[in-house]
């Protein structure tokens, strides 16, 4: 008897050919961003701290917010709160014990992604001035 | 002679309380509370800093802070997103980071620059409240 021949089998989670799927991407987004908005926070406290210091300081505050890279930060962070806090509902709805068939699962995914995605571009659009 | 002493502890005393996650379900279900705590909290401070940053001016932003409701809402949502921001990240950190020096020296990390930010952030608002 000859030994098998040694197979190379892939290794599991072999992430370069794995198909993602809604459920994992979107269980990866709610940590990514959640780490975003914990980046955040210390900028509502820098707001709050120049707020207090006067308005001297707080004039440099508002014009560095206003720089383009500051409004894509502010963009990037406002879509991150409004997909934090659906996929947070869908959290706390699952552990009421909820929607956690798999048809369940991917219609709240669905939603969640919607809801985020139209309440961001809502906020923006008024922001920008292109709803009154 | 190195015979191992049995405990006296009851199987009972060893199961309640300290778990194998050292802590029970407590960090769990701070989670939990302190999410469910920001579903109004977050949208106020968040509904708010827009509201001043972009539509309104230091002075807006100063006249709303001294009122003690709007006060003590962005005194709440300092102190529990906080709580949450690290609480969140500690997880992060032990799923991924698995030198165990490294784990606890960041968490620690984490949770003494939350402190730190928090207590910041409540200052402002103090001062700002009672207009020093």
């Amino acid at each position: 008897m000859t030994p098998p021949a040694k197979v190379s089998r892939p290794l599991a989670p072999h992430l370069q050919v794995y198909k993602p799927q809604l459920t994992s991407v979107m269980s990866i987004l709610h940590r990514a961003s959640g780490a975003g908005l914990a980046l955040g926070l210390p900028v509502f406290v820098a707001w709050l701290v120049v707020l207090a210091s006067g308005q001297h300081f707080y004039g440099i505050l508002i014009g560095w917010l206003q720089n383009p890279i500051m409004q894509i930060v502010l963009f990037g962070w406002t879509w991150a709160f409004f997909y934090h806090f659906c996929t947070g509902i869908r959290h706390l709805l699952w552990d009421a014990g909820l929607f956690l068939d798999l048809k369940g699962v991917y219609s709240t995914g669905r939603i969640a992604l919607g809801i985020s995605t139209l309440l961001t571009l809502g906020v923006w659009a008024k922001i920008l001035g292109w709803i009154p | 002679m190195s015979r191992k002493i049995p405990s006296l502890r009851t199987p009972l005393a060893r199961v309640r309380g300290l778990g194998s996650a050292k802590s029970g379900t407590g960090h769990w279900w701070m989670q939990r509370l302190t999410s469910i705590a920001l579903v109004p909290l977050s949208l106020y401070a968040i509904a708010a800093f827009f509201t001043h940053v972009v539509f309104g001016d230091y002075a807006s932003a100063i006249l709303w802070m001294r009122s003690p409701f709007a006060a003590t809402l962005v005194l709440l949502f300092i102190g529990v997103g906080f709580h949450h921001a690290a609480s969140g990240l500690e997880v992060v950190i032990e799923d991924y980071v698995h030198c165990e020096c490294l784990k606890r020296a960041s968490i620690v990390a984490v949770k003494f620059v939350a402190a730190a930010f928090a207590l910041l952030g409540m200052l402002a608002v103090v001062k700002i409240l009672f207009g020093v």
